[in-house]
């Protein structure tokens, strides 16, 4: 495989481990986490699905940006990703 | 079953949701009803738009005492069959202006129209902000209008034909009305369809409530109306938790120099649904049928949006639609028996505001078929008005 | 602001897509002397089939050396091609002399994720489609839940990210590629419980030229085989996952045996206990930008929407060619050819150069070949309808909205839709963030059943168009100023 550095990041409270060009998606399943949305009606689990950005089931918040779809954001060192509940943006929620 | 649909007291032409409307009204008025529709149920305008029923845009005048009493009958709809049925919401409606010209133009207008039975409530910039927490700030004062609502208008459409169906109307989809058939004295006997199973109903009475296209219709029964189409787009973000609670547009004031006439200019309608998406329409554009995108009109859209709710510059657009809106030269509808051929009623030409108007035009309609006077003076939307103006 | 290239004659070539079809289609036009810009969502060129990331050297990739040689392609005629990686195009249209298109730059630059950067607008005399296909898929009880992956997702994790999606993999659908997504886990070390093929292959020895000119393609079928029996993974025919269970990710799935039209042989359920399925019926065309230029769409063999291309590559839209997976799924080797034919006759419209006819009757030959293959191949993978028996009422058939197959059936019971465009404004499938695209087929195939057909062409495209390619900020929308 490639021998990239690796580095971290963090899941809601948790310390991820990803490697180098990794997705925040994939270093997320490596990390035993299969879902980290709701789904807006049902509050059902989901994550990742296709893997390539046509499903838009892996959506999650990263550094404060909802919807980020994990499967094609590469993670970052220090990246915070936080679980999200339906459409994010809560913030602006009336 | 097959007897009363090839001759129904009344054939209306058009499933959309003011051929629902005459459908749902006619069947409760007692008189058997077929609806011919080409395409399939609510599927020209009608699901194009965004489901407004509005008092807020309209001045005191004919269009307003339509819009009172289709509000009105909207919300009896509502009751009766359970709100969540059609998505019915009495979410009200909330106007800003953003200049004081505009300010002053806009109590002007609510003022006139209190004095024709709409609530509408001036409010100041704190209260602006309290009605939308995410509005603008931009702000000058604004107006609210509690009686503004909303429909889904395929949903309602297709609860009205399932009433009426319940009360023995039939409805053709996919059935064309190729002709019309008159006797010696010129008044409708009939009208003539694609349909191999139908090919003839004979009716007395036929209500012309094709939309977009019952000036096309209108021609081939040899009573013309003006009716030409307006396009308009509707942008619709992705899924959000309700950050936008009323129907909101900004209305400013506008001169117009040459020919000395002022008056408000709106802009587009921003408003959140049930399923979280935010719609953000209508555009307008005199194009004929053209189907194809208009970037710089979806731009444009975006960016009035934008300056009534800022947020939306980072909220994504999913898609966009269009439809055309049937608008009639003088920009009021047409509703009423035809004088020019006996029999013939037209039920269109309501260009923006059909959703919001088809209430009251089936009601008005029902009321005419069935020999009862009409609960508005139907006078200004008469079908022979246009030939007055030209002759 | 849409920012013009400094030299603000339109390009050549549109060529959007950056993986085998679209890469082999801009080097050929590059090397040919055309100007090209090459758009592309991702952040590195590949598309799936070469989808890998930084630092990636190709080890568990097929053809690395042609991605390789490719690459350098890029480099060697960058003075011709522009690269415009990380940018997703939401739109593309005709105007009077050619193409536009609009794309909208990931903001993260090289990290991915989505477009919340500038918007970018490339004029170009003509445009090349190789947008790809993904896998395509049918809905059963509890496939929503986690642990249910896409075998192209599964795929993308193991050769793309270097990840294992689970530990005890059950694999299932219809189609070649299982088995590539099987034996790439086992040869990795996961536990492949099975692979269960839902339909019956054995069709494909129906055509033994087909198969005897396609000795290294039927090779590569036969190494996967030799895998998983060597790894001690099942595989199964007329059989498939019928349901996933779990209260919040899979602990468990049901096989069963299919008839001939896919319907549960009954008494055959079986359940297995696994974390993770892998599932695809086939590929589908990523075939918006083609309905939106108004290309004439049909149903391909195994019912797929897709866009044909003529022999010359053009689409029935003058200025459009196809190539690659968008115009029928037939493997990366017939992507490459058509990406160079599309190339040498997009180069003809655009500039007036004729290429070397040896070169294309060269082409031509081998693209012919490839497609009796994949005709072949693909016919054996037809997707009956009995599949819709699997459902109970209450499973998710619009991941995205959560519609149900029961909210479906009474948009048409009901409420009266008659056809796939009324279902979605009733109850809404096809509405949310995906536009479509996981859901579009099977509710094609749940329309038709109600009316006693199969899915049609135009509940197809109801549930395929996409004006809006891809999601674009409202901002980005109206900051843009476009160069009329």
């Amino acid at each position: 495989m490639s021998g990239g550095a690796s580095f971290e990041f963090r899941f809601d409270d948790e310390t991820i481990h990803a490697e180098e060009g990794q997705s925040i998606g994939a270093a997320l399943i490596a990390a035993g986490h299969r879902s980290w949305r709701s789904t807006r009606i049902e509050g059902a689990p989901r994550g990742l699905f296709c893997g390539i950005g046509v499903c838009f089931d892996c959506l999650v918040t990263v550094n404060g940006r909802p919807n980020r779809r994990a499967c094609l954001m590469e993670a970052m060192p220090g990246d915070q990703v936080r679980t999200q509940e339906g459409a994010g943006r809560g913030d602006l929620s009336c | 079953m097959a007897g009363s649909n090839r001759s129904p007291d009344v054939v209306v032409i058009g499933a959309g949701v003011v051929g629902a409307a005459c459908a749902y009204y006619c069947s409760l008025a007692g008189l058997s009803v077929t609806v011919i529709e080409r395409g399939a149920i609510g599927g020209g305008t009608t699901s194009a738009c965004e489901g407004n029923i509005l008092l807020s845009d309209k001045e005191p005048g004919p269009e307003l005492d339509l819009a009172l009493l289709s509000s009105r009958l909207w919300e009896e709809i509502a009751g009766e069959m359970g709100a969540e049925r059609l998505e019915y919401e009495s979410k009200g409606g909330v106007v800003v202006a953003a200049s004081a010209a505009g300010a002053d133009g806009l109590r002007r207008l609510t003022a006139a129209q209190r004095g024709a039975g709409v609530e509408a409530v001036d409010v100041s910039y704190g209260e602006v902000t309290e009605l939308e927490p995410n509005i603008t700030r931009d702000v000058v004062s604004g107006a609210y209008y509690p009686q503004d609502s909303q429909v889904q208008p395929v949903l309602a459409t297709a609860r009205l034909l399932q009433h009426a169906r319940a009360r023995g109307v039939t409805v053709l989809t996919g059935t064309e009305v190729t002709g019309f058939w008159r006797d010696a004295r010129g008044a409708l006997i009939g009208v003539e369809t694609n349909s191999a199973e139908a090919p003839v109903i004979r009716a007395g009475r036929v209500v012309n409530a094709a939309g977009t296209w019952s000036g096309q219709l209108s021609e081939l029964a040899g009573a013309p109306v003006p009716v030409l189409p307006r396009k308009g787009f509707i942008l619709v973000t992705e899924p959000l938790p309700r950050v936008i609670r009323h129907k909101v547009y900004s209305a400013d004031y506008v001169a117009n120099v040459a020919s000395g006439e002022a008056g408000l200019e709106s802009s587009v309608v921003v408003e959140g649904t049930r399923a979280g998406t935010v719609l953000i329409g209508a555009s307008r554009e005199r194009v004929g049928f053209d189907r194809s995108m208009s970037l710089p009109v979806l731009r444009r859209l975006a960016a009035q949006a934008i300056a009534v709710f800022p947020f939306l510059a980072e909220v994504a657009l999913l898609r966009s639609y269009l439809g055309f809106r049937p608008y009639c030269p003088d920009h009021l509808p047409v509703i009423g028996a035809d004088p020019r051929a006996p029999g013939l009623l037209h039920a269109t030409g309501h260009e923006g505001a059909g959703i919001g108007l088809s209430a009251a035009t089936g009601h008005l309609i029902a009321q005419v078929v069935a020999g009862t006077e009409p609960d508005l003076d139907l006078t200004p939307f008469r079908p022979d008005r246009f030939e007055e103006a030209i002759g | 602001m849409a920012t013009s290239p400094a030299d603000s004659r339109p390009y050549d070539l549109a060529v959007i897509g950056a993986g085998p079809a679209g890469l082999a289609a801009a080097v050929t036009a590059g090397a040919a002397g055309a100007r090209v810009a090459l758009v592309d969502a991702g952040p590195r060129p590949g598309g799936q089939y070469w989808r890998h990331r930084r630092g990636d050297n190709g080890a568990l990739h097929h053809e690395w050396s042609t991605f390789q040689r490719l690459r350098q392609g890029l480099t060697d005629h960058a003075d011709r091609i522009d690269h415009l990686a990380g940018h997703s195009v939401w739109h593309v249209e005709r105007t009077g002399d050619g193409f536009r298109t609009y794309a909208l730059h990931s903001a993260g630059g090289d990290r991915g994720g989505d477009g919340d950067g500038a918007e970018r607008v490339v004029d170009s005399r003509t445009v090349v489609l190789a947008t790809g296909a993904y896998d395509r898929q049918l809905p059963f009880p509890g496939w929503t839940l986690p642990g249910v992956f896409t075998a192209g997702g599964v795929q993308a994790l193991l050769k793309g990210q270097g990840v294992l999606a689970g530990r005890r993999i059950v694999v299932a659908g219809t189609g070649p590629f299982l088995l590539a997504v099987a034996a790439g886990l086992a040869q990795r070390g996961a536990t492949v419980l099975g692979v269960y093929e839902a339909g019956r292959p054995t069709a494909f020895a129906r055509h033994p030229v087909v198969v005897a000119r396609n000795g290294v393609k039927l090779a590569e079928g036969a190494e996967y085989l030799a895998t998983l029996l060597r790894h001690r993974v099942p595989y199964r025919t007329r059989s498939t996952v019928v349901a996933a269970h779990g209260t919040d990710e899979v602990t468990g799935a049901t096989v069963a045996r299919l008839d001939a039209e896919w319907r549960i042989v009954p008494g055959s359920e079986r359940r297995l206990d696994c974390d993770t399925i892998a599932v695809g019926y086939g590929f589908t065309p990523q075939i918006e930008l083609a309905l939106q230029l108004g290309c004439d769409t049909w149903s391909d063999f195994d019912g797929a929407l897709t866009a044909f291309p003529d022999s010359r590559q053009c689409s029935t839209v003058p200025g459009v060619y196809l190539a690659g997976e968008v115009c029928g799924v037939g493997g990366a080797a017939l992507s490459l050819i058509e990406g160079e034919l599309a190339a040498l006759h997009a180069v003809h419209t655009a500039t007036g150069a004729v290429p070397d006819p040896a070169a294309v009757r060269r082409l031509v030959r081998r693209r012919r070949a490839q497609l009796l293959f994949a005709d072949a191949l693909y016919e054996a993978y037809p997707v009956p309808l009995g599949w819709m028996d699997w459902l109970d009422p209450g499973t998710v058939v619009c991941r995205c909205e959560e519609v149900t197959a029961e909210a479906v059936t009474e948009a048409m019971a009901d409420l009266g839709a008659t056809d796939a465009r009324a279902v979605k404004l009733y109850a809404r499938p096809g509405m949310g963030l995906c536009q479509g695209r996981v859901c579009g087929y099977a509710i094609a195939c749940l329309v038709g059943a109600r009316f006693g057909r199969g899915p049609n062409v135009d509940d197809l495209r109801a549930l395929a168009g996409r004006p809006v390619a891809q999601p674009v900020p409202l901002g980005t929308l109206a900051r843009t100023v476009e160069d009329e």
